[in-house]
């Protein structure tokens, strides 16, 4: 928490100026109860109505003046601690922009989503109560306590009594409750859990007849979460009551005391009730900062995860000087190419050689997690290699500028992710300077047109958030159509026609052919007959080349090979 | 996701935030379709507790009222003092403060203090107790329910929701209980008790405090009304960015292979300032709520102190009665906002209780008829006569459809990834009612068996394999209820699923995680076969899918599938040349529903579509692999 502090300092001017209208406005209000014992001690017991208006015109100066400083103070708050959450949420919005995909594995995306919204929010909200209220109260109370001593001396044990006994039932409970408010949330997730299980298995239940059980299953951590809950609510329900008690016995004490000391005049009645409200006041402080220590741990949880992000930078940076062809051509080289995940034991790639150029169609095959969506995240720098080199037209990847490098690639991934907006919108992703004409072409290309002319708004329709409306393999030719807009000089297809039909599959090659005439074209598949007309197949097991070549040389010199198009003797793919 | 996140927004109205109420108060509240019947019907759920309700109804407006007599009793202990000493001032004989009756009225006031105090504590208790019974029925009567639902209702329901009504939704049900009721109670007792209490000490003095009443009113409305506008904008603002951060993150690997990322953060700024600009002043005037308020209070402070110490001056009034009507002044309003949102509260928590309602409404499925009980041995033999089948009335998959297989054959399911396996389960297992026809079971009706009892025929083998949070031995035992040791050791090894279980550091005690992840998804489908030979059914549903499999594990599933096929009637969603070849009856399904049938000789020479399938897929390279073969 401290350490997002330093993202306060562009507002330390009006972090002061808080302070200080903070400190102006609690003396005001502390000083109310010394002028209405004024009203007490000077006016009534000596029947003087001037000196009780007097007073009381002074007490309504007071009073607005507290509030004007106190209105001042949250208009200050609130664009401060807002702010503050803009300007972190700003950090790290740009920080994860320019992360590597290897930081977004680590991090995963879910976790940096929750980071990047509730986790500032959470400590947007703490900043806000901080120069709000938690400012106030240590004041409150120091200045509580010493109005109130310096007012009372003789009555201020009572405060040394109450003020320990109150901070010390609040820390028990709270020490006591924590615990108890995991164990209820732990139980709630179980409780989420077999529900979630139950939901998701329904058919599996149901077909083993398996209801009672798992009704059972439900009832046993329904039963323990209503019992944890049970308990922690009865043990959380004794702080209302108890400060209360304390709250009206303090006053009680107070007069039972003072008795004698107003027989001898040493204290007189006006100061007396305004000891009891004093002592009201530091009471209510205290309470609050207490609850400051309650809520600064929870705050504290989420300001780890934000720094950590904050802390972390990207692995994949521009190299000082950097180089690019003259005239880029796409011509790919791997060179003894090695890579390893995060924290993986084995690498993913190993030892990766091939050359792929333009105007040929190299394909990738191999079974699932034999590393071919991690060769072709290689090629735009998604990832750095551990060993070998990949050169882009002669040219080392490291030492290209990394937005010149991706201009040069179209990539079609194996998820065709969209983005909310119209389907043109979707297209000119792809290149932002393309007029109606060419992402038409682009659309024709991709096998899309057809269907986007069916629909009601042709290219404006409208593409819901997650592309929800639409079907997979629509999704995917706008995907396609996304890259082919581009005009690449490399075009990656990262298992970019699962979702199609095989008449649709075949037309769109076609069309991509006469497209990608003097493109390098990578595809990566599971299908033999998507990549049976490559120039160059590379079979890959393991993250290891095993077998390349063409269809016809690799059937009858690669046994991996053989085996997947012996296993791909399925129907169901096809159509 | 996009439900967990409008859970996290709801959330943030009961969040720690600046008092709370006061900003319960200032968020929009959720309205409720029809409040009456909801909370009537919220009620009846806490109606068994009558008795105890009551009770702590009663000991809850005790303790208030308690400790509303407080003040006004504490203030005649001062008037005592004050008389005591303004006589000794008065050098009056018999002078001096009468200790024995102060202290007989401070012991009297401790006690009541002390006893409001318990009383209170023991209203909470008791409701702690009732509220969490309460929604332990509320979450039983939904899980229950939900077992009752049909599979209709449950497929076309996202999860998140149907989870978040049984936790967010009820959880909310429960707090509102637990301290809602209470507080009406208390807020009503302590605004009509302080009042009563100022008006017998002087009316003159109540009516100035009653006066800034109007005030209170004004105000907060006024500035709820400005905040309330600020919040919706802010809310949307925060949807707006979350999306749009949920969107970029998940589609980093795009925008990175576009150079999009300017862009990007282009849009995320210009959102972030709109949610700046909205933010601030929401959080603003909420925040300004409170301090407003104590000035307002603080003005009837020094009207009373003012007119107060006038009248005591004129000995209208004595100075315990003054003290005591500042401590009534100030906390008689208080209720008047805690029940405005207590007002907000109860209206979002009926809300909750209606989606709640809604599910327990829900149509159920027909009752088991019940008329027979499996036969003993059910040999298997699977008829659909005239079977019409559709999930909605305009999308008809099977019309008048009839097939015929004897116990022990093979049916081969062909075509497109889709509806169609689904669908067959769904009909054979009776997760879905056929709309007219019928399908038998060895002659009989399967509408005619307890659905349990049905179910048990069948053994499903699946790729969407279904293990669940507990050990191996648990999974594999779950085909069977009181299956021994041995049986469950032998049916892995039939699955040849004992090896590798038994590689695992603790056999068959491993516990598989939430998601399974902790063995491979090959392993998970070991498992499932396991499970099946335990349970031994008539008739097998199986997938032959092996996608993220690695060959060696693919040949493995391939083997043990195989032998449970032996002397079952099975329904194979097939993937493989032979299997299609040596089926009995080879189903072609396109788009759910099913389109041609027959052997695959028939099939070739009817030329339709399951030809044009074969010969696209097949005739290329499957032709030279058997060149290569031959």
């Amino acid at each position: 928490m401290i350490k997002l502090f330093k993202y306060l300092r562009p507002f330390g001017f009006q972090v002061a100026l808080i302070v200080v209208l903070i400190f102006l406005q609690t003396m005001a209000d502390l000083s109310l109860p010394t002028l209405m014992s004024d009203i007490v001690d000077k006016g009534i017991a000596m029947g003087n109505t001037a000196v009780i208006w007097k007073t009381g015109i002074y007490m309504l100066i007071v009073a607005f003046i507290a509030i004007t400083f106190n209105i001042s103070a949250g208009y200050l708050s609130a664009r401060t601690a807002i702010g503050f959450g803009m300007n972190i949420r700003k950090k790290i919005f740009s920080k994860v922009t320019a992360y590597s995909l290897d930081e977004i594995d680590k991090f995963g995306t879910a976790s940096l989503i929750t980071r990047t919204t509730n986790d500032v929010t959470q400590v947007q909200t703490t900043v806000f109560m901080i120069t709000r209220m938690m400012l106030m109260a240590p004041i409150m109370a120091i200045g509580g306590i010493i109005m109130a001593v310096t007012k009372e001396p003789k009555l201020s044990w009572i405060l040394i009594l109450v003020l320990p006994l109150m901070t010390m039932f609040i820390v028990f409970l709270t020490v006591k409750g924590f615990p108890l408010f995991g164990i209820v949330q732990k139980k709630l997730d179980r409780i989420n859990l077999v529900l979630r299980e139950n939901l998701t298995g329904i058919r599996v239940i149901r077909a083993f007849d398996k209801i009672l059980y798992e009704q059972k299953r439900f009832d046993n951590s329904n039963m323990e979460l209503t019992d944890a809950t049970l308990k922690v609510n009865r043990l959380v329900a004794l702080l209302f009551p108890f400060v209360m008690l304390v709250m009206s016995l303090t006053p009680v004490l107070i007069v039972w005391v003072s008795g004698p000391l107003l027989e001898n005049g040493s204290i007189q009645f006006g100061s007396l009730m305004a000891f009891i409200q004093y002592s009201t006041q530091i009471m209510f402080s205290v309470i609050m900062i207490t609850m400051m220590f309650i809520m600064i741990p929870r705050a504290q949880a989420s300001a780890v995860r934000i720094n950590e992000i904050l802390e972390s930078d990207t692995s994949i940076k521009n190299s000082v000087k950097t180089q690019f062809p003259d005239k880029p051509a796409g011509f790919i080289e791997f060179r003894n190419v090695t890579f390893s995940y995060h924290g993986a034991e084995q690498p993913a790639l190993n030892d990766i050689s091939f050359t792929a150029g333009p105007g040929k169609v190299t394909a990738v095959i191999g079974g699932t997690g034999s590393g071919k969506s991690t060769l072709v995240n290689l090629i735009p720098r998604f990832y750095d290699t551990a060993e070998g080199e990949i050169l882009v037209d002669g040219i080392n990847i490291k030492f290209m500028e990394q937005e010149k490098l991706r201009s040069l690639i179209g990539l079609v991934p194996q998820q065709s992710r969209l983005f909310t907006g119209s389907i043109s919108d979707n297209v000119k992703f792809g290149n932002d300077s393309a007029d109606d004409a060419e992402i038409r072409h682009a659309a024709e290309t991709a096998q899309a047109y057809g269907f986007i002319m069916e629909k009601k708004n042709k290219f404006y329709d409208i593409i819901e958030q997650g592309g929800l409306n639409i079907s997979g393999g629509q999704k995917q030719r706008i995907a396609i159509a996304r890259a082919v807009v581009r005009k690449p000089l490399i075009y990656i297809f990262d298992d970019s026609f699962s979702a199609l039909d095989f008449k649709t599959d075949a037309q769109l090659r076609r069309e991509l052919r006469k497209e990608t005439e003097n493109s390098t074209v990578i595809i990566v598949a599971q299908r033999i007959n998507t990549v049976m007309d490559a120039d160059n197949i590379i079979v890959l097991d393991e993250g290891r080349i095993i077998g390349s070549g063409t269809h016809s040389q690799l059937i009858s010199a690669c046994s991996v090979y053989r085996e997947i198009v012996e296993s791909q003797m399925t129907l169901e793919e096809t159509v | 996701m996009s439900n967990e996140r409008t859970n996290i927004n709801q959330k943030q109205g009961h969040g720690p935030g600046i008092g709370p109420g006061y900003r319960a108060m200032m968020m929009p509240g959720e309205k409720p379709k029809n409040f009456k019947r909801s909370m009537s019907r919220l009620l009846r759920y806490i109606a068994p507790f009558k008795t105890a309700l009551v009770f702590t109804f009663v000991i809850s407006a005790l303790s208030t009222l308690f400790s509303v007599v407080g003040p006004k009793i504490l203030g005649s202990a001062i008037t005592i003092l004050s008389t005591g000493i303004m006589n000794k001032l008065h050098k009056l004989p018999d002078s001096g403060i009468d200790y024995s009756a102060i202290g007989k009225i401070l012991l009297f006031l401790s006690v009541l203090f002390i006893l409001s105090s318990v009383l209170q504590y023991a209203a909470a208790y008791i409701m702690a107790g009732v509220s969490q019974k309460t929604v332990y029925k509320l979450r039983k009567d939904i899980n229950e329910k939900l077992s009752r639902l049909p599979l209709k209702y449950l497929d076309s329901k996202a999860h998140g929701e149907i989870l978040s009504r049984v936790t967010y939704d009820v959880d909310t049900i429960a707090s509102t209980l637990q301290q809602s009721l209470l507080q009406i109670i208390s807020s009503v007792i302590t605004l009509v008790g302080s009042i009563a209490m100022m008006l017998t000490i002087s009316w003159q003095l109540t009516a100035i405090a009653v006066m800034t009443l109007p005030f209170y009113l004004a105000v907060t409305l006024f500035i709820a009304k400005k905040s309330q506008q600020f919040y919706r904008s802010q809310s949307r603002f925060t949807g707006e960015l979350n999306s749009h951060v949920e969107e970029m993150y998940s589609g980093h690997k795009i925008v990175k292979a576009f150079g999009r990322e300017k862009y990007s953060e282009s849009k995320f700024d210009e959102i972030n300032l709109k949610l700046y600009r909205a933010g601030w002043k929401a959080q603003f005037l909420s925040g300004i709520i409170m301090p407003v308020m104590n000035f307002i209070s603080n003005l009837g402070y020094v009207f009373v102190c003012v007119f107060g110490g006038m009248l005591v001056t004129k000995r209208m009034l004595t100075l315990g009665d003054i003290q005591a009507f500042i401590q009534y002044s100030r906390q008689f309003t208080h209720p008047i906002i805690q029940t405005a949102n207590i007002a907000n509260i109860l209206q979002s928590t009926v809300a909750c209780a209606e989606r709640v309602f809604e599910i327990l409404d829900e149509e159920e499925e027909q009752p088991d008829s019940g008329k027979f009980s499996v036969p003993s041995q059910v040999r298997g033999a699977v008829k659909f006569k005239d079977v019409t089948f559709g999930y909605s009335d305009d999308k008809i998959l099977m019309n008048r459809f009839n097939i015929d297989v004897n116990a022990g054959e093979t049916v081969a399911i062909v075509g497109p990834t889709g509806a169609g396996k689904t669908t067959l389960v769904n009909l054979l297992m009776r997760f879905y009612e056929i709309e007219c026809g019928e399908i038998t079971i060895d002659g009989l009706k399967i509408n005619d068996f307890p659905r349990g009892n049905l179910r048990s025929m069948f053994g499903m083998v699946l790729q969407d394999t279904w293990l669940f949070n507990g050990s191996i031995r648990d999974n594999i035992a779950y085909g069977r209820e009181g299956a021994s040791e041995d049986e469950i050791i032998e049916a892995a090894k039939a699955a040849h699923a004992d090896h590798f279980i038994r590689t695992l550091p603790e056999g068959y005690d491993t516990m598989l995680n939430e998601e399974a992840s902790n063995i491979s998804q090959g392993q998970r489908q070991l498992l499932t076969i396991a499970r099946a030979f335990l349970s031994n059914p008539p008739v097998l549903i199986l997938d032959e899918a092996t996608s993220s499999v690695d060959t060696r594990t693919e040949l493995i599933i391939r083997k043990a599938i195989e032998k449970l096929m032996i002397n079952r009637t099975s329904f194979v969603i097939a993937h493989r040349l032979s299997t299609i070849r040596d089926a009995h009856m080879i189903l072609v399904m396109n788009e759910g529903s099913i389109i041609e049938k027959g052997n695959h000789r028939e099939l070739l020479e009817q030329k339709g579509f399951y030809a044009e399938l074969y010969r696209s897929q097949f005739s290329g390279s499957a032709e030279e692999i058997n060149n290569h073969y031959i």
